[in-house]
């Protein structure tokens, strides 16, 4: 029932009909000071009364659950039951939030300053407000934005604050905690600490899933988290992590409270801060100094212009309707509720069908720049004529606003701004983006990163990183829009490479292509099929192709559409059959992710450099990853099991088979014609 | 009740005696008489009827005094007169006859209901809508032989068609009727039951046997499917108390008597069986035990399981019963409990022995406020904790509390209220009590007087705790009588567009207060969502405590103007809520039983492998399936 969330009425409007408002208009005209000591004055949640923050830290320690667990702990390590629980309180101590008005205050003056510096507007929709607003008196509300930069980390609050809503508290990552001063203030801003790797740190996880539980059954404060779980550093959404999503819904299943409200925010941003840092990281070099002092120095970055960010709050959802008919409540009776206890099958795939379900909202929710259409367009030429011969200006704007018409069509939210002529909106694209690209004589040219001072001339090898460090950034803003595109995409490709028409041999092509790239890309669990119907449906309306009760045949003309289509998901492809053909050499048995991961480069750079290999996104230890995950659920890879560092089996002969259907090789009538069949 | 209980054991034998003597001479036989004997004598004494035996029966034709289209008694009603107050009808109850001038506020504030917006129900039963009876001749006329009384008077068989769910006396109001059984019969002892079973068996005749009619789990509806010819099996007429045991303390009796009878004639001998459910006026001895019942009082007396001793039930396979009366036996599972709940599928009780205790010499009543719901149930809570429930404990939510309150009478001296005066005063000022938090417990102790105070004060104590101010004897009292005036108010309901129902379950103390919330609100958003045009009352009361878990009752209400079929947008409510109860982990019923309302759930609420139990023992009992009322399985 993915229909449930699509009648929002928003798909394919155009963004300027909505009530967007800028916040920062407001903030130039008036003071800063006024804003940050405005009336706070929001109406709380109405379903229990307020609580105190030591209340709050009371009832999770003193909470049977953790006095279970505690016990439990102390049998198994013959600590005492005491010590285990001042471990707890340590714990509770160092993860807990500390949420204080004056702070709220505070992060507002200084978030003003910096965000009036950085951005020309930041744009937030009063419906998704209102409604909010509605939502929070009347369930614990759970804010679930997407994670692109830093800066989202405290806009939610800001935003709230200055629209009299309760700020929320937030799950952040213990390194932001190591920040001594900003760790503090952090917390009192409503941040709460999460270690990474909890992994089977029993005490750990029991201390803030009962943490996460309390403020949600007491509805003591909204909550925030990134269901994505990180910072996405390709600027796609990441397949969301279960944990937390798991905790915050707890309660709703148990019955502790009547409903939980879940709110899918899309923040989209013209230009990200962190671009070029977030390309070095992936190619596993550091970044040239000269920009790590940038970012550290603020006042280099607080020059640039970041253009525009927006932040879309989606109609509040509630988990009561969300979860009818998926999850019966039924399985907690037998087991006190404050009793340890595994999730079933049933309430895992729950919990996951959910969380995959707000990032596709979150997704739908984007605004979509100029700029990232632009980036898809450029990425269809080879890199060598990007850096080289340059791409001509007038063609790049006339793909362009194909492309727009195409993603318009596709139920993409733009933000193009209407008042302005299009060529316009193009150039003053361009120059956001100067560190990107270049204009010079009616060709656009990619931007290569300065040469170091240094005596020897640059290797072959080092130049091939520094065009992937463009080339990756150039991606990222690509993967801003792909998720409009990439049900088409896959369509489109699975029509080219079987060469079919039949509805349910593309059909299976469809799901098997899902299957391969589904870390890559956000599906929805088991709804393969209306995924397929409904690239199907987009193929149709934007005239690509034809279809009938058993086929699919590509139109007059289609064929533009389609090519375009699948070259967005070439990249894709060549990096993945690029692993592939490498774990399928000689002498590739039993590997750790470490090994892979710079032996995958090395050949991918002799590949690049050699002519073989277009792409440069298979360098990204990203693309790299997503491959391993791929593999290891096509059961091609297999951890051993005695190895503490992830050491891998392969399958050589599953890997090849992938390789050859991804190909084309082995036609899809050799593959299961169940939709979500394993391979 | 006289507190001489300082006499000793001698005083008090004399005067069990000389109760005893009362009672037998209601009886009009030796109480030591041999009851087969009795049983065989049973016509005899059906000819030459008594008068004290003809007080206390229900008779035959109900319809002489009860309504066919609403709850009780003909002359009992609430009504509002000409100046538009709310009023009680007739002389039964402490409220008759007395003005309710908070009723008619509560009600327009409440539900949004008017006076000028009336429903009227039909005013007389229309026996020409009713379908002819589909006799089995070679039955009626073996059956007449008998000498049974029987009977095929529409009147007569619509009565006995239905329960009291809101369905049920919706459509009879609006003189609709489905199925309804073909006769009525009226067996006068068991060994009439025996011969009717026989000819049923022989004839393939269903039957469905009748107690007092309070089902509330469509427990008494025709299965439509039917295509034999139903009798109903109406137990009333075997209503004698066959002989009272004072060593034993136990009391044999026919399975048809009414609660409230078997209470007064056990009283006039100085004992009670303490077994006292909401609709005791009414229900039957063989229709607690056919709906596993439970009474107010259970605290003290137990729930109708506990109070069983010997129980004898005929079935087409013959008559079930244990051949002594031992208190407790090892003897595999108990048989008792495939007949204790067996809603009609299995045969009928035609008689039970029944433990019986001495009258308590001493009641009290007594009132709690709280603050709010969560303190009262926690309270609660702590009083099971401590093992000193009161005979009765009820914590009613604000909603109900409010609506006690719109029941206070205009004049009478038990009917203070704690909001007058100087309390109220207290409450709402010195205490701080929001008046839209608050909630009440009512509390009914028993025993000696000593002992009850101390229990009380140890009540009042735990209650303080919990931030609850005793409020007063009256208040309770009040609370514990309005029990059997309120099952009227919702016939006065009807006369306005409101329709409602009350459903219960029970549920471990930790999710007491978590199914409470949810269902609450799952009914109120439902409302919403099937498109009632005014929000409904949707409340409830914690009636009972367990060592391990609590009854809880939901009472829901609403104006259905502007609705087209309001009994099934009630009825997907209701279904709704029962949704909710079950993913909170309440049961599927506390008392009311399952019917035909409930069937759906029994399968995920016993097993499979325990629906295929259940359904061994009545393929084996009943395989030609003669008690065909399709209840349960
Ligand atoms: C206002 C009101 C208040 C109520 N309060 C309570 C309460 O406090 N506690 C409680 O437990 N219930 C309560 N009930 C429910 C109802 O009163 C009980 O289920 C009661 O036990 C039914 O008895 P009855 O004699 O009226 O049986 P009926 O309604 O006549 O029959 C109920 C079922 O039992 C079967 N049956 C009846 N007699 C026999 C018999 N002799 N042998 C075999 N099967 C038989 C019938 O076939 C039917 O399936 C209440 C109902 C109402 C309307």
């Amino acid at each position: 029932m993915t229909g449930t969330y699509r009648d929002s009425g928003r798909v394919g409007r155009p963004a300027e009909e909505e009530d967007f408002v800028d916040i920062l208009e407001e903030r130039r005209r008036s003071s800063d000071l006024g804003h940050a000591f405005r009336t706070f004055n929001p109406q709380p949640y109405k379903g229990a009364p307020p609580s105190s923050i030591a209340e709050l830290n009371k009832a999770v320690l003193e909470s049977q659950y953790l006095r279970y667990v505690a016990k439990e702990i102390a049998m198994e390590t013959g600590s005492s039951e005491e010590n285990v629980r001042k471990e707890a309180g340590a714990i509770l101590e160092e993860m807990s939030q500390n949420l204080q008005l004056g702070f709220i205050r505070l992060m507002g003056y200084t978030l003003t300053k910096v965000f009036k510096r950085l951005f020309r507007s930041i744009y937030v929709n009063m419906e998704g407000l209102n409604m909010l607003q509605q939502a929070v008196q009347e369930s614990p509300v759970i804010l679930m934005p997407n994670h692109r930069s830093y800066l989202d980390f405290l806009i939610i609050s800001y935003v709230l604050f200055t629209y009299d809503i309760p700020v929320p508290v937030i799950a952040a990552g213990i390194p932001l905690a190591g920040m001594k001063i900003v760790g503090e203030i952090l917390r009192r801003s409503g941040a709460f600490f999460i270690r990474r790797a909890i992994g089977s740190d029993k005490l750990y996880w029991a201390v803030l899933s009962e943490y996460v539980r309390t403020i949600v059954r007491k509805g003591f404060a909204p909550v925030e988290f990134y269901v994505e779980g990180l910072r996405s550093r390709t600027l796609k959404s990441l397949t969301p992590k279960l944990g937390m999503m798991h905790m915050v819904l707890e309660p709703f299943f148990k019955g502790e409270v009547f409903d939980i409200t879940l709110v899918p925010i899309s923040i989209s941003y013209d230009r990200v801060l962190e671009e070029s840092l977030l390309a070095h990281e992936l190619l596993g070099v550091p970044k040239p100094r000269e920009s790590t002092k940038g970012l550290l120095k603020a006042s280099s970055v607080l020059q640039e212009d970041y253009g525009c960010m927006h932040v879309s709050f989606g109609r509040p959802l509630s988990v009561r309707q969300l979860c009818e008919g998926k999850m019966n409540r039924c399985q907690y009776n037998l087991i006190p509720r404050d009793l340890p206890q595994k999730p079933t099958a049933e309430a895992q795939a729950c919990v996951s069908w959910l969380a995959h379900l707000m990032v596709r909202i979150q997704e739908e929710g984007f605004l979509i720049s100029p700029w990232s259409l632009m980036a898809c367009v450029m990425l269809q030429t080879p890199t060598r004529g990007l850096t080289e011969e340059g791409l001509l200006w007038h063609q790049l704007t006339e793909k362009t606003l194909w492309l727009r018409k195409l993603a318009l069509g596709f139920g993409a939210r733009l933000n193009w701004p209407g008042d302005v002529p299009d060529s316009d909106v193009m150039s003053s694209t361009l120059t956001l983006h100067r560190s990107i690209v270049q204009r010079k004589a009616g060709r656009v040219y990619l931007v290569q990163e300065e040469k170091p001072v240094r005596k020897h001339p640059i290797g072959p090898e080092e130049g091939v990183m520094r065009t992937a460090a463009a080339v990756l950034m150039l991606a990222s803003y690509r993967n801003q829009s792909m998720h409009v595109f990439v049900r088409p995409a896959m369509l489109a490709t699975a029509i080219l490479i079987t060469k079919s028409t039949q509805r349910d041999e593309l059909l299976t092509f469809f799901s098997f292509l899902q299957n391969v790239f589904s870390t890559e890309f956000i599906f929805i669990p088991g709804s393969s099929s209306q995924d397929f119907e409904e690239a199907c449906f987009l193929l149709k309306k934007c005239g690509a192709v034809r279809i009938s009760q058993q086929e699919v045949t590509v139109s007059d003309g289609g064929l533009e559409v389609l090519e375009f289509l699948q070259k967005l998901l070439q990249p894709f492809i060549d990096s993945y059959q690029l692993i592939f053909r490498f774990l399928c050499k000689e002498g590739v048995h039993v590997f750790t992710e470490k090994q892979l991961l710079p032996a995958v480069r090395s050949l991918a750079t002799k590949l690049i450099l050699s002519g073989e290999l277009q792409t440069y996104e298979a360098l990204s230890s990203d693309t790299q990853k997503n491959v391993l995950s791929a593999l290891r659920r096509l059961e091609a890879l297999t951890k051993s099991r005695a190895s503490e560092q992830n050491e891998y089996n392969v399958n050589k002969a599953v890997v090849r088979r992938t390789g050859d259907i991804l190909c084309g090789k082995i036609p899809p009538q050799m593959l299961q014609a169940t939709p979500d069949a394993r391979l | 009740m006289a507190s001489n209980s300082s006499g000793g054991g001698s005083d008090r034998q004399r005067t069990a005696q000389q109760r005893l003597s009362i009672i037998a001479g209601h009886l009009q036989r030796p109480v030591d008489g041999n009851p087969a004997i009795l049983a065989e004598e049973c016509k005899a004494q059906e000819s030459k009827p008594d008068a004290s035996s003809e007080e206390r029966r229900v008779p035959r034709r109900r319809q002489e005094i009860m309504k066919w289209n609403g709850w009780g008694y003909s002359d009992s009603r609430f009504l509002f007169n000409k100046k538009g107050q709310a009023e009680f009808t007739g002389k039964r109850y402490r409220l008759s006859g007395m003005i309710i001038p908070g009723l008619k506020d509560w009600m327009e504030g409440t539900f949004g209901a008017s006076l000028q917006h009336k429903a009227p129900a039909t005013p007389i039963l229309n026996s020409n809508a009713i379908q002819p009876p589909n006799l089995h001749e070679a039955f009626v006329e073996e059956l007449k032989s008998t000498g049974i009384p029987f009977s095929h008077d529409a009147e007569d068989r619509v009565f006995r068609a239905h329960g009291h769910c809101l369905h049920e006396i919706f459509a009879l109001r609006e003189g609709k009727f489905g199925r309804v059984p073909d006769m009525v019969v009226w067996p006068n002892c068991h060994n009439d039951v025996v011969k009717i079973v026989e000819l049923a068996c022989k004839h393939n005749v269903c039957l469905i046997p009748y107690g007092g009619g309070t089902s509330v789990s469509s427990a008494l509806e025709c299965p439509h499917e039917e295509t034999r010819s139903i009798v109903s099996l109406d137990t009333s007429q075997m209503n004698r108390i066959l002989w009272i045991d004072e060593k034993n303390l136990t009391v044999h009796v026919e399975a048809g008597i009414v609660g409230q009878d078997l209470e007064r004639l056990l009283n006039e001998s100085g004992y009670c069986t303490g077994h006292e459910p909401d609709s005791m006026e009414f229900s039957s001895l063989g229709g607690w035990v056919a709906t596993r019942a439970s009474g107010m009082k259970k605290n003290i007396y137990g729930n109708i399981e506990d109070l069983v001793v010997h129980i004898k039930m005929v079935t087409p396979r013959g008559v079930i019963e244990k051949s002594c009366m031992g208190p407790r036996m090892s003897t595999g599972p108990d048989v008792h409990h495939f007949i204790m709940g067996s809603e009609g599928t299995l045969g009928v009780v035609t008689e039970v022995t029944m433990k019986i205790r001495p009258m308590p010499e001493y009641q009290k009543y007594g009132s709690v406020v709280f603050p709010n719901f969560e303190q009262g149930v926690a309270c609660l809570r702590e009083v099971a904790r401590q093992r000193c429930a009161p005979a009765s404990i009820r914590l009613m939510d604000n909603e109900q509390f409010k609506f006690g309150h719109a029941l206070k009478p205009q004049v009478s001296s038990i009917f203070t209220s704690f909001l007058d005066g100087l309390k109220k005063l207290y409450i709402t000022k010195f205490k701080g009590f929001d008046p839209n938090r608050l909630c009440v417990a009512t509390l009914l102790f028993e025993g000696d007087r000593e002992k009850v105070l101390q229990h009380e004060k140890q009540v009042y104590d735990i209650a303080a705790k919990f931030g609850g101010l005793a409020a007063g004897e009256d208040n309770g009292q009040r609370g514990y009588m309005l029990t059997f005036v309120i099952a009227y108010l919702r016939d006065l309901g009807m006369d306005y567009y409101v329709i409602g129902e009350s459903f219960e379950t029970s549920v471990p103390w930790d999710r007491v207060l978590d199914i409470c919330r949810n269902v609450k609100a799952r009914i109120v958003r439902e409302c919403k969502e099937k498109g009632v045009q005014f929000p409904p009352l949707s409340t409830c009361r914690v009636t009972q405590t367990y060592d391990a878990g609590a009854c809880v009752y939901f009472y829901f209400a609403f104006n259905y103007r502007g609705l087209s079929d309001p009994v099934h947008v009630y009825e997907q409510v209701e279904h709704a809520a029962r949704e909710e109860i079950l993913a909170n982990g309440g049961s599927l019923s506390h008392h009311h039983g399952v019917g035909k309302l409930r069937k759906e759930w029994m399968r995920d609420t016993i097993s499979n492998v325990g629906m295929g139990m259940l359904k061994s023992v009545k393929d084996y009992v009943d395989p030609n399936n003669i008690f065909g009322n399709r209840n349960l399985l």
